[in-house]
């Protein structure tokens, strides 16, 4: 105590100056602590800050680019989009009270007609994948629930609603499973290189040529900078790239062609598909698969409940596109492949007669012709004609004996049994079975018996393990009637700028040459064109038809259910410009249900008024 | 010096000069440093804040604390002494007055809501500490061991610490204990006692922060033990976190960079991301819109304060001005540094305003009445002096 305790005068004592000394000395120290820590936040470290402080405002938003439509061969657009209003949510700007935040999904879920919990898990969920992103809630949305949410903005907080592009399918259930469909991309994907440049939330091609062509039709998002405050409310925008938006793609596909086929194949109820194209190059001009769906369930968010039902075995599976993916014997279509393997072998000439008396028996099994019918003693072109199994059964069970698996081996050249390449995902192979396969099974005893003389009948008529599709059955058709070259069929003919203007033509696959001589084709021609005449298997569908035809019915039995019914048509008649093949499962005879098919869709491709037909006319 | 006279109170050497040369005795450094901050204030609240609301009020509350401050220069601060009682009981019960009827803003009863102001008992607290305090002690040196000194002066302080704390403002009660502890100081307790005190605050906040908590007794609450521990985590994102805040405010500051944004260009300041800009952070807002250069000149300014401050102290006519002198040099040096220090973010965030800067009636009040009082030290010993010399000539 160095001071009185007394207040008349200050002395200012040695120690009394220290003190003060000391506290001068603290506040000087205290000082240069917050003049040092200035000296580091603003002079030594203040780009970073300042970089810092324009991340804050700045906020990029996504300015979505409209895919690219798609057009049919005449420029008659199938897809396009439209635009709608999405309601987004802001995470970060999410009330972090569980109670809150249940309040304000309840009051949105009212608002937007859903259940809060949808909201919460689309929210989690999104939140997981991508914590600084906007949701999308919902998706086309209505005006009056958004003009509502705008102007009760303070109790919506996060809340934005924000336009954007859907796709959309016009044409409804037509044509679906060659546009296939488009979804949100995900995690997986966005690791793949044909997605390079893709953000995670955008649509990309799921399924079809969607999916085929994606690179081509989605365009690229352009990015709009905006300044924004504290709780995120827009202030201006700072700079904008545009979006590109994506290319047009023009199908070989030909809307009446297609229109005609789903049309036709609809009406028995069954499912089944059919595939039209050009024998000359490969162009699809038409590819459907019964029963179908409506792409456009697929734009916004699906229900599992819908996935489920449009993958039904008990709806018979809509999404799955049964003219590149289903897996059927193809009954007496394929006598196209054991006649050219056959005559190409030399075990069969125009002149070869093969003697049917109805019945034939192998190994204590006897086989029939259909309907108990007896042919007599004929060649391979009428047998072609009037469809004679016993003919072919005797013909399989000499090409067996032959050796070095000749049906099958042609089968494979004419594009049986592995995928054709079109473009198109998910493709199935199919399969061509072969002594080799059935031994090795039946050694591995998954089957209860070898290669006998039973499975060369069976195949020779396309019945029994045979698994093909009328997309391959078509490629084969064609290989003939186009002299020996296999197509690969392609439906992208080209890509277009939005003024229709050529940006890149798409390269069709190669094609594949096959010895098939003269003979053997003007024989098989005549044949399949007699087949449509006279007493012709055929010959009923296409009476009086403007344009000549040749074609081949196909009976396929199918164990556990119904006969499965084939055609395959060509025209016009000797030089085809179409090929058509066409399968209705539980269809019964060829010649029933999947002729007319066929027929209506030539009459499409023809013209209903036959100008088209009348002009082929001039020129055959 | 014209007229002789006596004053009618004080210590009688005071003289009724002519009001032009009572003036020229005020202490103009110091005048010119309060000023400066006040012109600081006006601008920066100017251009932080949308409408003129901020702008117009600090002026008025300003205004007010100018009139006061000149009234206190003029006055003999020491005729205060005797009034210890009544400052200490009123700054008591005006506290208690507040956790009864005050008005809650964001959890915290701080004001009592009058006509035109928001009266905020805990900052006309620290003047009526200050100068109660500084009485008290005084009255203690006459009779009491110096262990007796120490403990009643702390006792004296930590009562509206703990008082104001319950408010809860955590920050003006540190500001209480730190005029505690300067009057302390100033009349000269051994370094021994504050050794003792410096263990028993150790002892104390090791019980409140550590054992109470783990036998379920809580003495902060979790906002409280947030902002004491926020700078040490910067990187929280949610917005109402303190760590988020303090995130800002030191972005804010760091962009200012050498010289700064401007108003215009201070976009954390301007887009809201920097919260609270007009009170508790406006220190960075200088700090975003002046740079370097603003925020070096307002600390200069607050230097310049605390120098007077302490030559004031050593220049008081009397004991009595020389504690209180030292008592409000440790409240605006901790105001200062706490505040400062926690928007450059290395301290805790307790919501102390940064004087004269912060927006606030009470708080400018409070500051110029505190100014006023070490003008009024001022010029009560240039008077003496003057006297004296008149006296010897």
């Amino acid at each position: 105590m160095y001071l009185p305790g007394d207040d008349r005068r200050l002395v200012v004592t040695p120690q009394l100056a220290l003190r003060v000394a000391i506290m001068g000395g603290i506040a000087l120290a205290l000082f240069a602590v917050i003049f040092f820590r200035l000296w580091f936040l603003q002079v030594l470290s203040g780009d970073r800050y300042l970089a810092e402080a324009n991340d804050n405002r700045v906020r990029e938003v996504k300015v979505e680019a409209p895919r690219g439509e798609i057009v049919d061969r005449n420029g008659r657009v199938m897809v396009d989009n439209r635009t709608a209003l999405a309601v987004q949510m802001a995470p970060d700007r999410l009330p972090t009270d569980p109670a809150v935040k249940a309040a304000l999904y309840a009051r949105l879920a009212r608002v937007l007609n859903m259940g809060p919990r949808t909201i919460d898990a689309r929210v989690s969920k999104a939140t997981k994948e991508l914590p600084f992103s906007p949701v999308t809630i919902k998706t086309d949305v209505g005006l009056d629930a958004v003009l509502y949410l705008q102007e009760n903005q303070s109790r919506f907080p996060g809340i934005q609603v924000e336009r954007v592009f859907l796709r959309k399918y016009p044409l409804g259930e037509l044509g679906a499973h060659l546009f296939g469909t488009i979804g949100e991309i995900t995690q997986n994907e966005l690791k793949q290189a044909r997605y390079a440049g893709v953000a995670l939330g955008n649509r990309v091609g799921k399924s079809g040529v969607e999916y085929e062509y994606d690179r081509y039709l989605r365009g690229t998002d352009g990015a709009s900078r905006i300044q924004v405050d504290a709780i995120g409310r827009p202030k201006g925008e700072l700079s904008i790239k545009r979006s590109t938006p994506g290319e047009n793609l023009r199908l070989s596909v030909d809307l009446a062609v297609q229109k005609a086929g789903q049309q036709a194949l609809g009406s028995y109820g069954l499912p089944g598909a059919f595939v039209a194209l050009d024998p000359r190059n490969g162009e699809v001009l038409g590819l459907g698969s019964n029963p179908s769906f409506d792409p456009n369930v697929f734009t916004k968010p699906v229900s599992n409940e819908t996935y489920r039902r449009l993958t039904s075995e008990d709806n018979e599976s809509p999404l799955t596109n049964r003219a590149i993916q289903g897996l059927y014997p193809t009954g007496s279509t394929f006598k196209l492949v054991t006649t050219v393997a056959t005559m190409e072998s030399g075990l069969l000439t125009p002149n070869t007669i093969i003697c049917d008396p109805g019945s034939f028996t192998l190994g204590g099994i006897t086989f029939r012709n259909a309907e108990g019918a007896a042919y007599g003693c004929i060649n391979v072109t009428r047998a072609l004609q009037v469809s004679d199994d016993v003919f072919y059964y005797k013909l399989g069970v000499q090409a067996d004996n032959k050796g070095g698996d000749i049906m099958q081996k042609w089968a494979r050249k004419l594009g049986i049994g592995s995928e054709v390449g079109i473009d198109l995902p998910g493709e199935m192979g199919g399969h061509v079975p072969t002594p080799a396969w059935r031994n090795r099974l039946y050694k591995e005893k998954k089957t209860d018996r070898p290669w006998s003389g039973g499975d060369a009948v069976n195949l020779a008529t396309g019945q029994g393990d045979l698994q093909s599709n009328p997309l391959q059955m078509a490629i084969a058709y064609a290989a003939v009637a186009n002299g020996g070259r296999v197509v690969t069929p392609h439906l992208g003919q080209r890509v277009e700028d939005a003024k229709g203007r050529t940006l890149q033509r798409v390269q069709p696959g190669p094609q594949r040459e096959v010895e098939i001589s003269p003979t053997t084709r003007n024989t098989i021609m005549k044949a399949l064109h007699l087949a449509t005449q006279g007493d012709g298997t055929s010959a009923k569908v296409f009476e009086n038809f403007p344009v000549s035809v040749a074609g081949k019915t196909g009976t396929a039995v199918r164990p556990g259910q119904g006969d499965q019914a084939w055609y395959v048509a060509m025209a016009p008649y000797p030089n085809p410009q179409i090929v058509v093949a066409t399968t209705v499962e539980r269809g019964g005879y060829g010649a029933d249900t999947a002729a007319p098919v066929a027929k209506r869709i030539l009459q499409a491709y023809l013209g209903y008024k036959g100008r088209r037909a009348a002009a082929l006319r001039r020129r055959g | 010096m014209a007229g002789p006279g006596v004053t009618p109170f004080g210590t009688g050497v005071q003289r009724f000069g002519d009001r032009g040369a009572r003036f020229l005795r005020l202490d103009f450094v110091l005048l010119l440093a309060t000023l400066g901050l006040i012109v600081f204030s006006l601008v920066t609240l100017g251009s932080a804040t949308s409408d003129n609301y901020f702008v117009t009020h600090q002026a008025g509350y300003a205004s007010v604390g100018l009139a006061l401050m000149f009234v206190l220069a003029f006055f003999d601060y020491s005729r205060l002494r005797e009034l210890k009682w009544g400052l200490y009981g009123t700054m008591i019960g005006l506290i208690l007055l507040v956790l009864v009827a005050g008005t809650a803003t964001r959890g915290s009863r701080r004001r009592i809501d009058l006509p035109f102001f928001g009266f905020q008992p805990s900052e006309f607290g620290k003047i009526l500490l200050v100068l109660a305090l500084s009485a008290f002690a005084i009255e203690f040196m006459r009779r009491r061991s110096e262990r007796e000194i120490t403990a009643r002066v702390i006792l004296l302080a930590i009562i509206p610490a703990m008082l104001v704390m319950a408010q809860p403002d955590l920050g003006t009660s540190i500001v209480y204990v730190a005029i505690g502890l300067a009057v302390l100081f100033i009349i000269g307790v051994s370094w021994r006692q504050f050794a003792g005190l410096a263990a028993i605050v150790g002892v104390a906040a090791m019980l409140a922060l550590v054992v109470a908590p783990a036998i379920g007794l809580p003495v902060l609450k979790g906002y409280q033990q947030d902002r004491l521990t926020a700078f040490l985590h910067k990187d929280d994102v949610d917005p109402r976190s303190q760590g988020y805040q303090l995130n800002q405010s030191v972005t804010a500051i760091g962009s200012g960079q050498k010289t700064g944004r401007g108003p215009e260009g201070a976009t954390q300041t301007q887009l809201d991301f920097l919260p609270e800009s007009h009170t508790d952070f406006i220190f960075a807002v200088v700090g975003e819109q002046y740079g370097f250069v603003g925020a070096g000149l307002v600390l200069t300014l607050y230097a310049l304060l605390i120098w007077r401050a302490l030559r004031i102290l050593t220049i008081s006519k009397n004991l009595f001005g020389a504690i209180v002198a030292g008592a409000i040099t440790a409240m605006l040096m901790t105001q200062v540094f706490v505040n400062a220090g926690g928007n450059v973010g290395i301290m805790p965030i307790t919501g102390i305003p940064l004087p004269l800067l912060s927006y606030g009636g009470s708080s400018v009040i409070v500051t110029l009445i505190a100014l006023g009082l070490l003008q009024s030290i001022y010029v009560q010993a240039r008077e003496t002096a003057a006297s004296k010399r008149e006296v010897l000539a």
